[in-house]
């Protein structure tokens, strides 16, 4: 196990190394390769630069020069003195043996730009297109060469061996010699060729640069989707409950896990296999029109009717692939509400609709998937057929030229060899066609969150120090909020004042605002009108981290996170001591449960808490709050989820605690509200009252009206005694 | 095992290994089992389709003999290429082809059915089932969770249901059929072919322990880290009220490092497996060709046929 580990570790120090000193790779490639170009350049006397070559020159410069691949001066630079040399050695190779320059400058082509992929991939996001760029070129090279290679050798199989085709010449070579080597004659040209070795290390050469590929790819797969998932977090972490409504916490969720994954897939689908289809293609293109056989047409004709073939089956497919998405979402949405709305589903007795809605999105999403796979089952036998016959053609069609004496057989079967590389060069791209527009809607879904802009930016100079010496006095004054994109106001003309060391209730019914009040004091939304200071200065010119440290936040639903039961008291800051802990859970009525469990404060937490009963987690935030020290308490409902006995021993062991704190409670039960200094009674987003609860009794009839409907006349007569 | 600062049991929920995997697969297939008849079609097509497919290069190879032998015959003076006999072979050959072709569309249309109706009925049966379950269950699993099952998973079954069965009935077929051809070719060509065999199983099993200790890391981190995601998204207001934005960005980033190390080392080792084989198979290549030249040397196989190896 452990030797696994250093061996990987190992691997790591000495790629890391080598990519920190990417020359070291290109010097270790070329002299791995130096012999194979010493051979190739014997096999044409008189060479010349062909015209593709002179193109990716041209192609790798304008991109360093024109293409602006990066702000960073950095990569630039390695970029620009990267062609530098590629150039020099170039024009060196050049002069001394054309066919060497042809190979020095492949590799070191190949060697810069996939390195290069690497080190920008792993410094910037916004590079990312150009990282798929440059991996594109290099994997061109790579091929470019590995055909011109291929095609070399089966030209100079052809001319050896006249009559039987490349492969054939093994055969023919071994029956003929023997198993000895051919003679080696060194003062007239390198001559070194062995056709079973040859083939060995071809296939060696092939395998080594694939790996490398491979290694690249996965690489910078990786190093993307790291990025995306860094930055996509980082932002979201910085948004405020505007933007988080805007998307919805669901779909930021899929967006930062599922889309990333299906990105980073096909990041890795088109490095490793997808990128040179085209090239693949294009260069069979170019050779077997080279060969001057006469029979290109029969190319031509597949390629039409392959292009043909996927042009119809994705005109058919993509409108539903596209609707696909939209069918999925649905569906998402609504199993979502299925789950969501378990408890009022049940209660209502609301099963058989819910399943019906369920089923229609389940059949719609069926019918469009059974289609597109329908059509795409099409596409591989017609694809295997038209590959088929065009091999039969080939045979037909040559066999009457062989017999005219214009080709022979061996230039038929490198024929065949080409045309098949073609039409799985054209096989590839249809794969890219089908993975394209899916990972295209999972790219778009993934800047949108990363292009949003925060709305929510602190001021230049906080007016932190000036709120430092107040006691938490929270004022709101003619506060208006309207919710992104919604016309009406969601809360008006709210004004009050919260002072330290008295409890401000409010209370209202299901949607009236009251959260959407209290949002608004931690600034998880910014007040559309008026404004709410602490201590005498607005809280939109303190600096947010300063104004939540003094808010004690407990929210509706008890939200924990992974940990431990100390990881979440301890939530608030490092600062927060054992004895605090300890406190904080005594008076939430937390350490009964907390102490019945055999690791105690140490007990494992689940993720979102789901380990721990609804009200214990609710008791551990309220706990969490009340180990900060705030100066501000808000509670935002957060009492519902406990029975009334432990609400109310709570409540009496945190008003004893709270003391000098200004403590603001939402409630639904008027149980909770009746002792607070100051109730402010709601109604659809207006304060309808504000006073006592003996005041509100006799001013208020909204409030009146709630309390009614919760205490019994008896009760509501002895809490009128009791004051 | 670096963790993070927060070091909790990683629940690996919705990676956990099926515990019992052939109980799993028997359980599938009893599920399948409704579509008896149309998996039975799907067979019988995948094989043909693999058969004919398998002949053809023989059926091809037939067609250069021919050409071949006319051409010396020709060069020798006694006699000619025989167009009329070469273009019945390619005809026929033409005609395996398009069967081929049929066959290959009948088994795919009918096992898109298949994989489809199957994904509609267990995601119907799971909305029922939601309404069947004790209201505890959902307390003890996320939402997220359940809904990941409903349409991710649903999904991927789908997915490798209608690529595996294909492709493990293709494959099985090409093997035997395969094996058939070379066997008629030369049975001692055949037998160094298969000397590779065990070569290449060494490697696949090398490469396969190495790079499924990777992936088990990576998609227990994968979901380490969408277990962060979903609960700080969730709990985005306790997260800012507290100020932990930086710390759980910090945590995040820890499990994100991992994640990367684990994911690109399991998706670069299964990578390595294509360049190797392609390497062995050349070997493979390379040994049937100079074994080919000996056989030919001593006079006992034709030369064109033992191309097609």
């Amino acid at each position: 196990m452990s030797t696994i580990k250093e061996k990987a570790r190992t691997f790591d120090v000495v790629f890391d190394t080598l990519l920190r000193h990417p020359y070291i790779v290109i010097a270790l490639l070329c002299a791995l390769l130096l012999p194979f170009g010493f051979a190739q350049a014997s096999q044409i006397a008189e060479g010349h630069i062909a015209f593709e070559e002179l193109l990716w020159l041209f192609g790798m410069v304008a991109l360093t020069l024109f293409g602006k691949p990066s702000k960073s001066f950095k990569i630039n630079l390695y970029l620009l003195l990267s062609s530098a040399v590629m150039i020099l050695l170039f024009s060196l190779m050049v002069s001394e043996n054309p066919q060497h320059a042809q190979m020095m400058f492949i590799l070191v082509g190949v060697g810069i730009f996939q390195l290069g992929a690497v080190m920008v991939a792993e410094k910037s996001l916004k590079t990312d297109r150009l990282i798929l760029l440059m991996m594109v070129l290099g994997v061109v090279v790579r091929y470019c060469y590995v055909l011109r290679y291929d095609y070399t050798q089966l030209q100079h199989d052809v001319g050896s061996f006249e009559g039987t085709h490349g492969h054939a010449s093994y055969i023919m070579y071994w029956y003929e010699n023997g198993l000895k080597l051919p003679d080696f004659d060194v003062s007239t040209r390198w001559q070194f060729y062995h056709p079973p070795l040859h083939h060995l290390l071809m296939a060696l050469l092939m395998s080594v640069t694939a790996v490398l590929t491979g290694l690249l790819a996965s690489r910078v797969s990786a190093g993307v989707g790291r990025r995306l998932r860094e930055s996509i977090y980082e932002k979201v972490m910085k948004f405020t409950n505007a933007e988080m409504e805007k998307f919805s916490t669901a779909s930021l969720i899929t967006r930062s896990t599922n889309d990333i994954q299906q990105v980073q897939f096909v990041i890795v689908m088109l490095l490793r296999m997808v990128a040179y289809a085209p090239i693949l293609a294009a260069f069979g293109i170019v050779k077997v029109i080279r060969t001057r056989s006469g029979m290109s047409w029969i190319i031509v004709v597949a390629v039409i009717a392959l292009s043909a073939l996927i042009g119809i089956l994705l005109a058919v497919a993509m409108p539903k692939f596209k609707k696909m998405q939209t069918l999925v979402d649905r569906l998402n949405l609504v199993s979502r509400e299925l789950l969501t709305g378990i408890m009022p589903i049940r209660a209502f007795s609301r099963e058989a609709h819910e399943e019906k809605r369920f089923e229609k999105a389940s059949r719609d999403l069926y019918e469009t998937q059974l289609f597109t796979n329908r059509t795409m089952s099409i596409m591989m036998p017609v694809m295997m057929f038209i590959m088929n016959g065009v091999s039969v053609l080939i045979v037909w069609v040559g066999a009457g030229r062989v017999d005219l004496g214009t080709i022979q057989v061996g230039d038929l079967t490198a024929f065949v060899t080409y045309s098949m590389v073609i039409v799985i060069g054209f096989l590839m791209m249809s794969m890219v066609s089908i993975l394209l527009p899916r990972a295209g809607i999972a790219a778009d879904r993934i800047a949108e969150v990363l292009d949003t802009p925060v709305s929510l930016i602190d001021p230049d100079q906080p007016r932190d120090g000036e709120a430092r010496e107040g006691s938490g006095r929270l004022a709101f004054q003619d506060v208006q909020f309207t919710y992104p994109g919604a016309e009406a106001p969601a809360l008006a003309d709210i004004s009050f004042t919260a002072s330290p060391g008295e409890v401000t209730a409010i209370i209202g019914s299901t949607g009236c605002g009251k959260t959407t009040l209290v949002n608004l004091i931690p600034r998880f939304f910014d007040v559309t009108q008026g404004q709410i200071t602490l201590d005498g200065v607005d809280i939109r010119q303190l600096s947010q981290k300063y104004l939540r440290d003094q808010i004690g936040y407990v929210p509706q639903k008890g939200m924990l996170f992974t940990g431990t039961i100390e990881s979440n008291i301890k939530y608030g800051g490092d600062q927060i001591t054992d004895e605090d802990m300890k406190e904080a859970a005594r008076i939430a009525q937390a350490e009964e449960f907390i102490l019945e469990k055999k690791e105690g404060y140490g007990y494992d937490i689940a993720q979102e808490g789901a380990n721990v009963s609804g009200g214990q987690r609710q008791r551990l935030s309220i706990a969490r709050a009340i180990a900060k020290h705030p100066k501000i308490y808000v509670f935002d409902d957060s009492f519902s989820a406990l029975d009334y006995k432990t609400d109310l021993v709570l409540r009496t062991e945190l008003m004893k605690y709270t003391g000098d704190s200004t403590v603001i409670i939402v409630a639904q039960r008027i149980s909770t509200v009746l002792h607070a200094d100051k109730i402010l009674c709601m109604e659809e987003g207006r304060i309808v009252g504000q006073g006592t609860h003996e005041e509100l009794m006799k001013s208020c009839p909204t409030y009146r009206e709630i309390a009614q409907s919760q205490l019994s006349e008896a009760e509501l007569a002895s809490m009128g005694g009791e004051d | 095992m670096a963790e993070g600062r927060r070091n909790a049991r990683p629940r690996g929920r919705r990676f956990e290994k099926p515990k019992d995997f052939m109980g799993t697969i028997r359980k599938l297939l009893s599920y399948m089992g409704r579509y008896r008849i149309a998996v039975i079609i799907v067979m019988i097509f995948a094989v043909g389709s693999t058969i004919f497919n398998v002949i053809g290069p023989k059926i091809l190879g037939n067609a250069t003999t021919e050409l071949f032998n006319g051409l010396i015959a020709k060069i020798s003076g006694t006699g000619q290429i025989n167009f009329g006999k070469i273009g019945s072979i390619l005809l026929k050959l033409m005609g395996l082809y398009a069967c081929s072709m049929v066959f290959a569309f009948i088994q795919g249309w009918v096992m898109s059915g298949v994989s489809q109706k199957m994904c509609f009925r267990m995601r119907e049966e799971i909305s029922r089932k939601i309404n069947r379950m004790p209201l505890g269950y959902f307390e003890s699993n996320t939402v997220g969770d359940v809904l990941s099952r409903i349409t991710n998973d649903v999904d991927t079954l789908g997915q490798s249901l209608n690529q595996s069965i294909t492709q493990l009935i293709t494959s099985v077929c090409t093997l035997i059929g395969v094996l058939v051809m070379m066997l008629s070719i030369s049975p001692l060509m055949t037998l160094i072919t298969l000397i590779i065999l065990p070569v290449s199983i060494v490697l696949v099993a090398v490469i396969v322990k190495r790079s499924q200790k990777y992936f088990f890391a990576q998609q227990k981190y994968l979901g380490k880290i969408d277990g962060q995601i979903e609960e700080t998204f969730s709990g985005h207001n306790v997260v800012k009220a507290f100020n932990r934005e930086e710390t759980e960005l910090e945590a995040f980033r820890e499990t994100n490092d991992i994640l990367f190390e684990s994911g690109w080392k399991s998706q670069f080792f299964s990578g390595l497996m294509m360049p190797l084989m392609n390497f062995v198979s050349n070997l493979g290549y390379v040994a049937v060709a100079v074994a080919g030249a000996m056989l030919a040397a001593a006079g006992t196989i034709m030369i064109v046929p033992s191309c097609s190896m």
